[in-house]
């Protein structure tokens, strides 16, 4: 089995569907925030919406929640439509983006709030908060005020107070935009260990690739309020469908390319003056249609000359290496004019120079051919994808 | 999980290490006069409410308590001897009760209404609550008055209570909103997510959270109410007196040292409670 099997969606697994999002618009005056979103969230699912801030993933979310409503379409929780139905009447719960602790409780009250709204008895109550800050390993801490703890403490309590009511999903906004970075990893692993420990399908929202790549089972990107691909992560790194999410995740080398012929699911098409074949092409792109050709910084090869026949190759000139420890960072000029980034292992020796000539090259299964132009990738908040200058002929 | 947080390496900039002795010598000199300024000030803020308090204790010659003749508890030992002073001061209270609770609460409805909802008129609502502190007393009180009387109301307790709802509410909307500004909303999103009524979501977040700047308005409008004498006079009619309409009316025959200690313990009631007020908060943030 591969690592991509190993991380097939959810769904396709035959697991019930929790939350069905059902062609939801949402319109703000003339602004469109979600633009015919459609997909489906299975039981038990580490599900992400990505994307960049303002693309409508917090909209998507109160709409689950029940705090705005949609526009057009429906929200079903369980084969229920619960488009109309008010939030604390949903069993949907939420960990906000600022935590929203109550600072005038401690914090066993704070947790203790969920099933005492839902009127449950009070030695089910202590039972279930006494758990929950078991669970979040905060059971020292019940007496204190949220204002007396940490970010991440706060952090926790407040994962603990959402997920005291056993809902049927938790909705986690940004949950771990305020922590610092080294703070941010650990709690990664901690929303995980969480997560497997109740079982509940967790629907996170982030704007970083990197963290949504490291805990979902599955990730909508999203852009623009629509959702350009869903996908497991391995699928969505190795299989972007656009050109926006071939930039958002990750870093991509996007040239123009000229469609010249398709074979089955072989095509052949033109990108930096020279005709190269894509296999497994997706794009549905015919000949004469103009596209855009990826393929990941890491997996070009920069060798003085080919060592494998089988690989797709390209002439280059060395203009730029840096050093960055395991990996040695190369811009590359081609013959067209045009740039090329790879990250190649940082070996002791043999290493091409800047003004060296070159062969860049890379194996079939590392390119795809996506619709549309390269100018249609992000310009990312973690560092710009590399986008190579338009081929100019003359 | 631990963070352990390395401590990095003090970064605190090294500055010149010598005190260059000009600036520091005038510093003190300035900060001297700033200190005699300042009690000048405060002497000239006190001086009155000193007199007031000190002639509580005094034995007044005549009628008038106003030059100083010879110290006494007596006052203190019977506050409410003067009958008529006492049903003014209950006059004061009752109007000062009703016209407060309601004042309260519809200016808090207001000032949440304000904060938390966007809708139309809303800068004209804004506007309106702000002209009644801005409307001369005598101006207000005339127009009440001519407001009153072609209405063919009869003077009394309820056109006082009316009019004192009608100039505490633009204070406690304004002081209430004042304190809402910073409200965290989200807070009351946590609440119905977890499953809350948004009534109850309201008494056990909205209202214990914004409970101190309710008592503040509160506490600011009954001491507007029961202080308002211009306004009142105009529509108290002929058989309603209050407190302070009882002074002014009576100061041409006499003024009993009663006024005084009545006025003491107001000062030092509502002086406490500002205190209690200020130790709470500067307790909750030292938390
Ligand atoms: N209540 C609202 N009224 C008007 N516009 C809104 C409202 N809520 C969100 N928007 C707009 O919808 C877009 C998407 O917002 P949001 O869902 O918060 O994005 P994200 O969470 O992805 O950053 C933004 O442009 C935002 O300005
Ligand atoms: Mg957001």
């Amino acid at each position: 089995m591969t690592i991509a099997d190993a991380a097939e969606p959810a769904v396709s697994t035959g697991r019930k569907p929790v939350i069905e999002i059902d062609d939801v618009s949402k319109v703000f005056g003339d602004f469109t925030a979600v633009d015919h979103a459609d997909f489906t969230i299975a039981e038990g699912e580490f599900f992400s919406m990505l994307g960049p801030s303002g693309c409508g993933k917090t909209t998507t979310l109160r709409m689950i929640a029940g705090f705005e409503m949609p526009s057009s379409g429906a929200i079903r929780l369980q084969g229920q439509d619960v488009s109309n139905v008010p939030p604390h009447k949903r069993d949907v719960n939420t960990v906000f983006q600022q935590y929203a602790l109550f600072p005038h409780m401690n914090v066993w009250d704070n947790v203790a709030y969920g099933p005492r709204a839902k009127k449950l008895p009070k030695d089910e109550v202590a039972k279930r908060v006494d758990e929950l800050l078991g669970v979040v390993k905060l059971s020292d801490f019940a007496k204190r005020r949220p204002s007396q703890l940490s970010g991440g403490q706060q952090q926790r309590i407040a994962l603990a107070r959402a997920l005291v009511n056993y809902p049927k999903a938790l909705l986690l906004d940004e949950p771990l935009g305020a922590l610092d970075l080294k703070l941010r990893q650990s709690m990664q692993l901690e929303l995980k260990r969480i997560q497997r420990e109740v079982g509940i399908t967790f629907i996170f929202v982030t704007h970083d690739q990197e963290e949504a790549l490291t805990m979902s089972d599955r990730i909508a990107v999203m852009n623009k309020g629509r959702v350009e691909q869903i996908g497991s992560p391995r699928e969505i790194y190795d299989h972007p469908a656009t050109v926006f999410v071939a930039g958002f995740i990750g870093q991509a080398n996007l040239w123009p390319a000229v469609v010249k012929a398709n074979q089955g699911t072989t095509t052949t098409i033109e990108v930096a003056g020279r005709a190269i074949e894509v296999a497994d092409d997706r794009s549905g792109l015919r000949p004469g249609d103009h596209g855009t050709f990826m393929v990941r910084p890491e997996r070009m090869y920069v060798e003085p000359q080919l060592s494998d026949p089988d690989r797709w190759t390209v002439d280059a000139v060395v203009t730029e290496l840096v050093f960055q420890g395991p990996v040695v960072r190369y811009e590359l000029r081609l013959p067209d004019g045009s740039g090329a980034v790879a990250h190649v292992p940082a070996r002791r020796d043999g290493l091409p120079i800047p003004g060296d000539t070159v062969q860049a090259s890379w194996s079939d299964e590392s390119s795809v051919l996506l619709p549309g132009s390269p100018d249609q990738a992000p310009t990312v908040e973690t560092g710009p994808p590399i986008t190579a200058p338009p081929v100019t002929r003359d | 999980m631990t963070a352990t947080a390395t401590q990095a390496p003090s970064t605190e900039p090294v500055g010149p290490v010598e005190q260059v002795k000009g600036p520091r010598q005038r510093r003190t000199l300035r900060s001297r006069w700033l200190g005699v300024w300042s009690a000048l000030v405060y002497i000239w803020l006190f001086a009155p409410i000193v007199v007031v308090v000190a002639f509580s204790f005094n034995d007044p010659a005549g009628k008038f308590n106003t030059s100083w003749n010879q110290f006494t508890l007596d006052n203190w030992l019977h506050p409410f001897a003067k009958a008529d002073y006492t049903a003014a001061l209950v006059v004061s209270l009752k109007v000062a009760a009703v016209s407060c609770v309601i004042a309260t609460i519809l200016g808090g409805l207001m000032a949440l209404a304000i904060s938390r909802y966007e809708f139309r008129g809303k800068g004209l609502v804004n506007i309106v609550l702000v002209l009644p502190l801005t409307t001369p007393e005598i101006v207000m009180g005339s127009s009440l008055f001519t407001l009153f009387f072609a209405r063919d109301l009869d003077f009394g307790f309820t056109t006082v209570v009316i009019a004192h709802i009608l100039f505490c509410l633009s204070f406690v909307a304004l002081t209430i909103q004042a304190r809402v500004r910073g409200f965290d909303w989200s807070l009351e999103d946590a609440a119905l997510d977890l499953g809350s009524t948004p009534w109850r979501t309201f008494r056990t977040v909205t209202f214990p959270l914004i409970l101190p700047g309710i008592g503040a308005a509160f506490l600011l409008s009954f001491a507007l109410s029961i202080d308002d004498y211009i306004i009142t006079s105009f529509v108290a009619g002929d058989h309603t007196t209050t407190f302070p309409m009882r002074i002014f009316n009576a100061n041409k025959t006499e003024i009993p040292p009663q006024v005084n200690v009545i006025a003491t313990a107001i000062l030092v009631f509502t002086g406490s409670l500002m205190a209690l007020g200020t130790w709470r908060s500067l307790k909750r943030a030292k938390l």
